[in-house]
């Protein structure tokens, strides 16, 4: 080749390359390892991390069974080898994958359209945001602090240089929900968007058609996220808002230590025109037939440049397939069996971890999905230690975010919670050692 | 003597020969009540009534989700697949895209158990696996790159990008003063000047020279006291390395102004030279596109960003840190622009690309750069005589022709684009790079042997041969794909972006 080329050694092909910057050593990378040695150190390290802890984690990212044709299906070589299907023709597997997938998003959400993905949950969140000062023209954000305190973070990098102040509104200490009056006097007519989630971080579900009435008597849009979509499966969806922000993990991806996850945004139709991200839209090809096509590019980095609704390119489009292909094995009926198996499981586990004497639930009084906060007379320091000698992984402690919850944590039971599990550590928190 | 297309479609086409594919409706148009494709294990605590456990927050009427059997849900996706080409079919020679073989160790790797079933927010102790896994990735990429510390929290190229030019922000402010513009030339990729603008930034385009390169008297010309930094894509969008790269930093931090890099182009450097030994403070990785992990149809991407020590107090929460002996996350950062993401990013892809790392070694990393080289240069030498050659400049791992001698026949780069999926081949890149007029923009990488080369270089001589010969047959192509020409002007001026049930 390099004859053909006329080429003398491979090194002529970089004589464009300043002598003085080239490489003259190896990198100092770990050698070339063979097949058999990679599957072993990954192994390894897998098995380093600790496999057989149960656990309690939830807080934006959920365990829930994956089902195997997933992985049968998303690594077929057309599948996972393939590129944005801008080139129509050849990539309507992909294309028509992703119109379905926009269209159960939006059934699910009660959204007219959606997108075909976003990064995750937090970076939607903010784009959301973004999206709706694009709609109003306007440059303030209302944020409640019971949304994600990692995606409040991401919101405020995104926001950094827009000189787009977001006030923060907190809860209710007994319901863990929103501060309407709050609210109502933080929502102005300068405010761009509400932003809440539902089924909150603590678990709780908001009161969306009272916030809703609040930003929309003052023109602002509501923006909904929602970290955990399987609630959608028995909780009622957030007609009333104007763009959802939804973290996809829950429907058939794992945990993976917290990505890749699939985030996506749906919204009311009047609004399509701001939307950031890809969309595919159906059409006809010469013959009558239908196709689908990526549409409306004309909102995109690659048309617009600096105009663009977003920078965003390459989304998370393998993952969106994990979630279709997800949602089709469960279907119409198993949504909502599995959400109300959720519903069972972090029922009895809310009761059971608070049956002990110096173990609260709080915000009880409020409707959950399958997370919860527990407030024990132990720091969670102590029982922590306890639980793990079982193998059992306990909630997450929130007082990193919320320093005013002394001694909470938050709890997820999902359909893979097993009784047993939730029997014994419930056994575990309730032996608080006697104090000497 | 003008052949029917039937009979050129027979006499021609070495590579592919026609075969029948399913047809396949929306997953929505098969579903039947009473279908199932799962089963739930027996619930082992009491039911509750959802209805009085929500109260108004029940959802009363069930989404429309479709219901399908087992079966019918694996061959649905099967078929949808059938529809696409993808780099297991055959050579993908979407310039700037790399599209490598993505190895299936990788995949595997990636889903071992105790790497994918990590919970992000379970104790470090329970963690020190993973956070190994993505010690080792940061200390390879820093290393690869040349740089002193690195991110991998960003998404995808775009977001990391948009995490670089924060930090060049942030080090600005910290110094008293943000600046105003940000320079790019008129070659670079959409995703620069759409970042620059979601950070604040005005946007100052600079033109290429004829050799597609910087102008360095224009160049230096832009950059004042006002410029934070120049996004600058090296090799260029042209596949031409920027061989007065030195000169360029230097004029950049004569000004107090930073060099950023895009590194979508990384393929063409890896084990070569190094951004942080020619003056690059700040750049991105595309693992989707260096380091093979795959590229999914659209996503997920991961998109690492490696900078100089004097960016480091700017990095994103957290950073991970060794402390007596074990890793850790430290988000207690006071200079931090702050989080990107939640949790860490795109871990699963942290996986495949450091097993693509091991794969190779110090020595396959430099192999696969030199023959990704190497394949581009063998392309453009067997296209240079029937395809316009723009730039003369030496070309790295892509090469872009022009349309020019073809146009005079009335065929454009869209059109040759789609004759090559007759062929068996994906397109090339269409109409990028900017600056050139009727772009052809081909990046073979490293995966393709010589013989898949030869099929390429064939099909596009046959095409060029086809715009003399039979131009009407390139300007209808393609005509072996169950749609052709699809109405896009339809598809935006009344958008369908879902189903809905009374279309049925």
């Amino acid at each position: 080749m390099l004859k053909a080329i006329g080429a003398k050694a491979i090194d002529d092909l970089f004589a464009i390359i300043p002598a003085e910057y080239r490489l003259t050593r190896d990198l100092d990378v770990p050698r070339q390892q063979g097949e058999s040695e990679i599957v072993s150190y990954f192994k390894a390290a897998g098995q380093k991390n600790a496999t057989d802890y149960a656990s309690f984690l939830g807080a934006g990212c959920y365990r829930h069974y994956r089902p195997v044709v997933i992985d049968s299906l998303v690594q077929r070589g057309e599948f996972l080898t393939s590129y944005t299907p801008y080139q129509a023709e050849i990539t309507q597997g992909t294309l028509q994958a992703i119109f379905e997938f926009q269209t159960m998003i939006a059934e699910l959400t009660g959204m007219d359209v959606a997108n075909a993905s976003m990064y995750d949950g937090s970076t939607g969140a903010a784009e959301a945001v973004l999206m709706a000062m694009r709609v109003t023209g306007r440059q303030k954000a209302v944020v409640a602090s019971t949304v994600h305190p990692e995606y409040r973070e991401v919101l405020q990098t995104y926001l950094r240089y827009r000189d787009l102040p977001t006030a923060e509104i907190g809860y209710v200490p007994d319901t863990g929900r929103v501060d309407l009056d709050a609210l109502a006097a933080a929502v102005t007519d300068e405010t761009a968007a509400v932003l809440v989630q539902s089924p909150n971080f603590f678990g709780v579900i908001e009161d969306i058609p009272a916030i809703a009435e609040i930003a929309h008597k003052k023109g602002a849009l509501l923006i909904v996220s929602i970290a955990e979509a399987v609630s959608l499966g028995i909780v009622r969806p957030p007609v009333e808002a104007d763009i959802v922000s939804m973290e996809a993990q829950s429907f058939g991806v794992a945990l993976s230590y917290g990505g890749p996850f699939c985030g996506v945004i749906a919204a009311k139709e009047q609004y399509l025109r701001q939307m950031p991200g890809r969309l595919a839209g159906q059409t006809v090809d010469g013959n009558g037939n239908r196709g689908f096509v990526l549409t409306l590019s004309t909102r995109e980095q690659h048309i617009r440049r600096e105009k663009a609704t977003s920078n965003i390119c390459t989304n998370q489009a393998l993952v969106a397939l994990m979630a279709t292909i997800f949602l089709t094995v469960y279907g119409k009926e198993g949504i909502r069996e599995l959400a109300e198996h959720n519903l069972a499981k972090a029922h009895y586990a809310a009761s059971a971890l608070s049956a002990g004497a110096g173990v609260k639930l709080l915000f009880g009084a409020s409707p959950r999905f399958h997370e919860f906060v527990l407030q024990t007379e132990e720091s969670a320091a102590q029982w922590t230690q306890r639980l793990l000698d079982e193998k059992i992984v306990g909630g997450l402690d929130l007082s990193r975010w919320y320093p005013e919850l002394k001694n909470a944590t938050l709890w997820c039971a999902t359909e893979v919670t097993a009784r047993e599990t939730i029997d014994q550590a419930a056994k575990v928190l309730a032996a608080a050692p006697v104090e000497a | 003597m003008a052949a029917t297309v039937e009979q050129i479609e027979r006499k021609i086409l070495g590579k592919v020969r026609p075969h029948q594919t399913q047809n396949e409706g929306l997953v929505f148009e098969k579903s039947a009540p009473g279908k199932r494709g799962y089963k739930l294990p027996p619930l082992d605590v009491p039911e509750v009534d959802a209805k009085a456990e929500l109260g108004a927050a029940y959802r009363e009427d069930k989404a429309g989700l479709p219901e399908l059997s087992e079966i019918e849900i694996i061959r649905h996706f099967t078929r949808l697949s059938t529809w696409n080409y993808a780099i297991d079919l055959g050579m993908y020679p979407l310039g700037s895209c790399t599209m490598k073989y993505n190895p299936r160790v990788n995949e595997f790797v990636a889903r071992i158990e105790g790497l994918a079933e990590a919970h992000p927010y379970r104790p470090e102790s329970l963690a020190q696996g993973i956070l190994e896994v993505i010690d080792l990735l940061q200390r390879c990429l820093i290393e690869i790159t040349g740089m002193d510390t690195i991110t991998l929290q960003p998404a995808a190229g775009a977001h990391g990008e948009f995490t670089g030019i924060l930090l060049v922000r942030a080090w600005h402010e910290s110094r008293g003063n943000a600046r105003r513009k940000i320079i790019i030339p008129d070659s670079a990729h959409g995703t620069n000047p759409a970042t620059a603008a979601i950070c604040g930034y005005q946007v100052e385009n600079l033109k290429s020279n004829p050799q597609g390169g910087i102008d360095l008297e224009a160049l230096e010309r832009q950059v004042d006291e006002d410029t934070a930094a120049l996004m600058l894509t090296n090799p260029s969008t042209l596949g031409v390395f920027e061989n007065e790269i030195h000169k360029i930093a230097d004029i950049l931090h004569a000004k107090g102004a930073l060099l950023y890099m895009d590194g979508a182009n990384m393929n063409a450097l890896v084990g070569k030279v190094r951004p942080g030994d020619f003056g690059v403070d700040v750049m991105h990785l595309n693992l989707h596109k260096t380091f093979s992990t795959p590229h999914g149809g659209g996503g997920p991407g991961s998109g690492p960003v490696a900078c100089k020590k004097f960016l480091e107090p700017f990095l994103p929460t957290p950073v991970l840190l060794k402390k007596d002996g074990n890793l850790h996350w430290e988000y207690d950062r006071p200079q931090s622009v702050g989080r990107v993401r939640a949790f860490y990013g795109n871990t699963g892809m942290f996986i495949r690309a450091l097993a693509y790392i091991l794969a190779n070694g110090p020595d396959g990393l430099r192999q696969t750069t030199e023959d990704a080289v190497l394949n581009a240069n063998y392309i453009r030498k067997n296209l240079e005589d029937l395809y316009d050659l723009p730039y003369k400049t030496p070309s790295m791992h892509e090469v872009v022709f022009s349309d020019k001698r073809q146009a005079a026949k009335g065929v454009k780069t869209g059109d040759i684009a789609k004759r090559l999926i007759d062929y068996g081949f994906h397109p090339y890149t269409v109409s990028f790079p900017l600056i050139v007029h009727g772009a052809l923009m081909i990046e073979p990488t490293e995966s393709e042997s010589l013989e898949e080369l030869d099929l390429f270089i064939e099909a596009m001589r046959s095409i060029a041969k086809e715009v003399e010969e039979t131009p009407e047959l390139v300007k209808s192509a393609p005509h072996s794909t169950r749609v052709s020409r699809l109405d896009e002007v339809q598809a935006a001026r009344k958008p369908v972006l879902r189903w809905r049930p009374e279309s049925k």
